[in-house]
């Protein structure tokens, strides 16, 4: 699969990452070749073999349902960029 | 008195215990080592002032009980520490203070240890020289303009250098034991869940494992004491009872069955690393371990399932990072999605978002099944490939890197050239199994090498006792001349 | 019975069309804590005070699931009739939004933890089968503020993390009725199962509303538009109102219909599409790693399954069979728990038909002037008994029932008390009322006589006669049956 420059316009806008025209370039090349190695893996046949859904053979384990986190908004608030007393702040949204 | 920096971890604890040594003394002998050592860029954040002070109340009170009493630690900056920066390497996360411990650096202090600082790595852990650090890359002191290996170099660079007397990273596809090779350290990555990934910044959730790096096999098997452990606030955590590794380490390996995969043997593979193998082969084979030839068929296909399933999961991972809830935020972008996508080009290094776009890619409509769900099948094949193997062997002996440390630039320019460091890493991560990185020799250039035992889930007291009697019979000497000084 | 047809269509220039309606219905889970989180779940908290750092996705947080969470969508499956999966995976759902801390929210996407179910309606024209396609759990965002800034947005993480039950309809709803009875139902079942407090102005039960139109006769199914995260079954219902409608015309002028994703405008009543959602359409599902696929035991389920209360269907034959209501009436007295509770208390103790009645009539006109949900009736089920009682027996009339439950409420007290107090028994001893009835026909003998002479319309205003004097206390079928006896003589 050759990564083009207007797959990665595509993925970076997914990944919500803006990225300059001449670096999409050399993004495109490292990820052609990058690709091209991956895609080894067409060589082998897995038409009969389960996905690997998990390396633990154990089942999930629950919680009890208990109150036991929580009220620490000055914890919580305390590293953001922008914030008021109650809230974390953003740019408006355009809906 | 400086000698004493340069003793093992297991040295230094019975110094301690004996009050040989005070541990603000011991403290104080690392502070000072690392102010003269800063050429190593090996620190991203020290906290020397509150080092003293926990090493004045230890002394007020030692309680050598524990396993590493009035220990200094120096750690990956990828683990979240309560009030001290934690960075993962990035731009992202430069002022950022967690106000919580995680699991395994909080086991560490219950076990008497004290924060040196915070060591450098590669971004979120995503390098295999330690070169993608937003904090500048790391010098191996074996030699100048060397790169320790990544992600944990820093790690790996202040451990070799006698900065700190151990130290903790992660490993998920060989950030522990690539650099250990690199700098003729020992690192053990340990099974998947049996230490909490709690707290630690996530790279790549199925893969990630955090594990000790030390100056000998006794070391690593203290730290892996001290560390491990069930954690309920991670569902991946196994729940098993804490293991003596330590009291239970034996250098007796006779009779046990070592296989010797044939895969392993690689192309353009310098010749040193098959005469390296070929040693550690017969050091094993002279202390009564039967060699047995296998075969693991997929091993050639790790490397690609890797380069799918860890950037998948980064992918999503990394999404967190927005600037809204803490970190950078770029102060460009007219509405909420500019500032995202200005936050995120600019918060991240380039090799960051080359594995976040990887991942989006290979998770994204219509071509999920052909990548993520193909490396999956793969992971599975690769997994089977270990599981019938390890009904015929105890464990498998393996080179720990296809190369010794590389010159600082060397591939950075490569991608596939560096991802290829991990070619010997990669499938015991993609397998969740145990494996050890011990130093077995230096190649011409005077650099260390490692072999790489791999054991069975939960065996890492079997793959410790083997690493033992290795060291024991293997005579390594680190001949690090301190040029940086 | 049934003579009622369905008739909701859509009329275009040349045909009529169908409505093809399908749910997705977003319920809180009821729980103390978060589905990953020991946060709580309360609601109307001050903002950000209900966040843990797994809610905000601090660096290095990891998800631990909430067992009740499980059990709560295990017991909405069966109350669905729907199968329990085994084995179910969680996943993640990629995106980007101010108030998703993770940049990807936990649901289930390939195995949902209940399968296929279904529910019945009653309809005007009968009962309706509609399919359930799945039933999974995920976490809730947080909320974005908008209006308090012009500049800027607010975000409040309470809601972020909180257990939501997607209950996933087949395309089987064919007009804003059933839509209305679908989401009465699920609602009802949610709530007899202690499931989900069904409570819409709190957000705990949203929707989001695919609606397609097809020719009437056709079998392909059109083009469906997905209105998102509507919050009252008024709004879904003109919400679909329109959508079919602007489909319509769509249709009619020969246009196509795009798929997307739309939003209902509570102030204009229209659906206009959300250009926002456009490029956000890949989710890029994956297995969450930091959770493990899920198992339930067949045990657990056997186990949930017999402590299952009276689910609302089962119910509604049994005061059908046992109370001998119409089905129109056990309807409505199911429809709630509490309701249903309060019937059941009422006909233990006295006449199960007559209770009925009076609770669907008197009782519920006052609680629904008052605004009061039934457990907050001032008139409790014992004293209502005692005044279906006291009707029952002839104590008092009709006509006094009503001024003794008025007095009832303003007092919540005992009706016998009431009517000891105020006198206002029956009059029901025959010796007396003839004495009465007496009276009155000596009084009006001209009356008496142009009755008897074939005037026969008078016989009312003997009755009113006689209720004035006794203030309206005598027996009535006692009256009658005297007054028809003395003049007859």
């Amino acid at each position: 699969m050759s990564i083009d420059k207007e797959k990665i316009i595509h993925i970076s806008k997914l990944a919500r990452i803006s990225i300059d025209s001449k670096k999409s370039d050399s993004l495109a090349k490292d990820l052609t070749s990058i690709f091209k190695f991956i895609e080894q893996l067409n060589e082998i046949n897995t038409d009969k073999i389960e996905p690997l859904s998990s390396i633990l053979n154990t089942p999930l384990r629950t919680r009890e349902d208990k109150v036991d986190d929580g009220k620490i908004r000055d914890k919580i608030l305390k590293n953001s960029p922008k914030k008021n007393e109650e809230f974390f702040v953003v740019p408006k949204v355009i809906e | 008195m400086s000698e004493i920096i340069k003793k093992n971890l297991s040295e230094i604890i019975e110094l301690i215990k004996k009050k040989e040594i005070k541990s603000e003394e011991l403290a104080q002998l690392y502070i000072d080592e690392a102010n003269k050592s800063k050429k190593l860029n090996s620190f991203i954040t020290t906290c020397f002032d509150n080092t003293i002070k926990k090493a004045k109340e230890f002394d007020k009170k030692p309680n050598s009980a524990s396993l590493l009493p009035g220990i200094p630690l120096a750690v990956k900056d990828l683990f979240c520490t309560n009030g001290f920066r934690t960075t993962a390497g990035s731009k992202m996360l430069e002022n950022f203070v967690p106000n919580y411990e995680s699991t395994v650096t909080e086991n560490l202090w219950k076990e008497g240890a004290i924060l040196l600082g915070k060591l450098n790595c590669d971004e979120y852990a995503m390098g295999s020289s330690n070169e993608t650090s937003y904090f500048g890359n790391v010098i191996n002191p074996i030699a100048k303009n060397t790169v320790p290996g990544g992600s944990s170099g820093g790690s790996a660079s202040a451990l070799a250098a006698n900065l700190t007397p151990a130290t903790i990273g992660t490993d998920t596809g060989g950030s522990i034991r690539q650099p250990a090779s690199f700098t003729g350290t020992v690192g053990l990555k340990p099974t998947y869940g049996l230490c909490s990934r709690w707290g630690i910044v996530a790279f790549a959730s199925s893969l990630d494992q955090a594990g000790p790096m030390t100056k000998s096999v006794k070391d690593c098997a203290i730290m892996l004491e001290a560390m491990a452990g069930f954690d309920k606030k991670d569902s991946t955590s196994i729940d098993k009872k804490k293991e003596n590794y330590s009291k239970n380490l034996k250098p007796n390996i006779k009779g046990l069955k070592i296989g010797i995969p044939k895969e392993y043997r690689v192309e353009n593979m310098p010749k040193e690393i098959d005469e390296l193998w070929n040693k550690g082969k017969s050091i094993l084979k002279d202390l009564g371990a039967n060699l047995i030839d296998i075969t693991l068929p997929h091993t050639k296909y790790a490397l690609p399932t890797y380069y799918i399933v860890a950037p998948a999961e980064a992918s999503s991972n990394l999404a967190r990072y927005d600037g809204v809830k803490y970190g950078y935020r770029s102060s460009q972008g007219k509405d909420l999605i500019g500032m995202y996508e200005n936050t995120r080009s600019e918060g991240f290094g380039d090799e960051v978002k080359r594995r976040i776009l990887i991942g989006t890619y290979v998770l994204s409509s219509g071509y999920y099944d052909a990548y993520y769900l193909k490396a999956q099948k793969v992971r599975q094949l690769i997994k089977k490939d270990f599981d019938e193997n390890f009904a015929k062997v105890d464990a498998i002996l393996t080179p720990s890197t296809p190369s010794s440390a590389f010159k600082i630039g060397e591939k950075t320019n490569d991608p596939i050239s560096m991802y290829l460091n991990d070619i010997f890493t990669v499938p015991v991560n993609l397998a969740g199994l145990p494996a050890i990185s011990v130093p077995a020799g230096l190649d011409k250039k005077g650099y260390p090498l490692g072999l790489q035992l791999i054991g069975k889930t939960l065996d890492e007291q079997n793959i410790l006792n083997i690493a033992y009697a290795f060291e024991k019979n293997c005579n390594f000497n680190n001949e690090i001349k301190k040029w940086w000084l | 019975m049934n003579k009622v047809k369905f008739d909701y269509f859509i009329k275009g220039e040349k045909n009529q069309y169908e409505v093809i309606i399908g749910l997705e219905v977003h319920a809180q889970v009821s729980s103390n804590s978060k589905l990953f989180s020991g946060s709580a779940t309360k609601f109307g908290a001050e903002p950000n005070s209900q966040v843990s750092l797994i809610d905000s996705a601090f660096p290095g947080m990891l998800p631990v699931i909430n067992k009740e969470c499980i059990n709560q969508a295990i017991r909405t499956g069966l109350g669905l009739n729907a199968k329990i999966n085994n084995d179910s995976v969680f996943d993640r759902k990629n995106y980007f939004y101010a108030d998703l801390p993770q940049g990807y929210q936990i649901s289930q996407y390939k195995d949902p933890i209940v399968g296929e179910g279904k529910v019945f309606l009653d309809m005007p024209y009968g009962s309706k089968e509609i399919g359930i396609e799945r039933l999974h759990l995920e976490q809730d965002a947080g909320k974005s503020i908008h209006d308090i800034d012009p500049t800027n947005t607010y975000v409040d993480l309470n809601r972020s993390g909180i257990a939501l039950m997607e209950i996933v309809s087949k395309p089987d709803l064919r007009s804003p009725e059933e839509v209305n009875a679908y989401i009465k139902k699920i609602r009802t079942i949610m709530r007899y199962l202690g499931t989900c407090d069904g409570n819409m102005q709190e957000g705990s039960l949203r929707a989001d509303v695919n609606v397609s139109v097809r020719k009437v006769g056709d079998k392909k199914f059109g083009t469906r538009c997905e209105i998102k995260n509507v919050n009252s079954i008024k709004f879904m219902q003109m919400a679909i109102e329109f959508e079919a409608k602007r489909q319509v015309e769509l249709l009619d002028e020969g246009k196509k219909i795009d798929q997307e994703t739309r939003l209902f405008d509570t102030k204009k009543n229209e659906t206009r599409s959300m250009r926002s959602k456009e490029d956000a359409h890949d989710y890029r599902y994956f297995p969450d790693p930091d959770l493990l696929p899920l198992k339930i035991d067949q045990k657990l389920i056997d186990d949930l399954k017999k402590s299952l209360p009276e689910l609302p269907d089962d119910k509604k034959e049994r005061f059908i069979r046992d109370y001998g209501l119409t089905p129109y009436e056990a309807n409505v007295l199911v429809s709630e728990k509490e309701i249903s509770s309060y019937y059941e208390e009422v006909a233990k103790l006295s006449d199960k038909k007559l209770a009925a009645t009076w609770m669907m009539g008197d009782l519920f006109a006052m609680l629904n002037d008052k605004g009061l949900s039934i457990s907050k009736s001032p008139i409790s089920s014992k004293n209502f008994a005692d005044l279906i009682k006291s009707i029952k027996s002839g104590e008092i009339s009709g006509r006094i029932a009503k001024e003794v439950f008025e007095i009832m409420v303003e007092s919540g007290d005992n009706p016998k008390k009431i009517i000891e107090s105020k006198g206002m028994k029956q009059q029901s001893d025959p010796k007396e009322l003839e004495k009465m009835i007496n009276e009155i026909l000596t009084k009006n003998k001209d009356k008496v006589d142009q009755y008897k002479s074939g005037k026969e319309k008078l016989f009312g205003f003997f009755v009113g006669q006689v209720m004035k004097l006794s203030g309206g206390k005598a027996n009535p079928q006692l009256t009658n049956e005297i007054l028809k006896k003395l003049l007859k003589g």
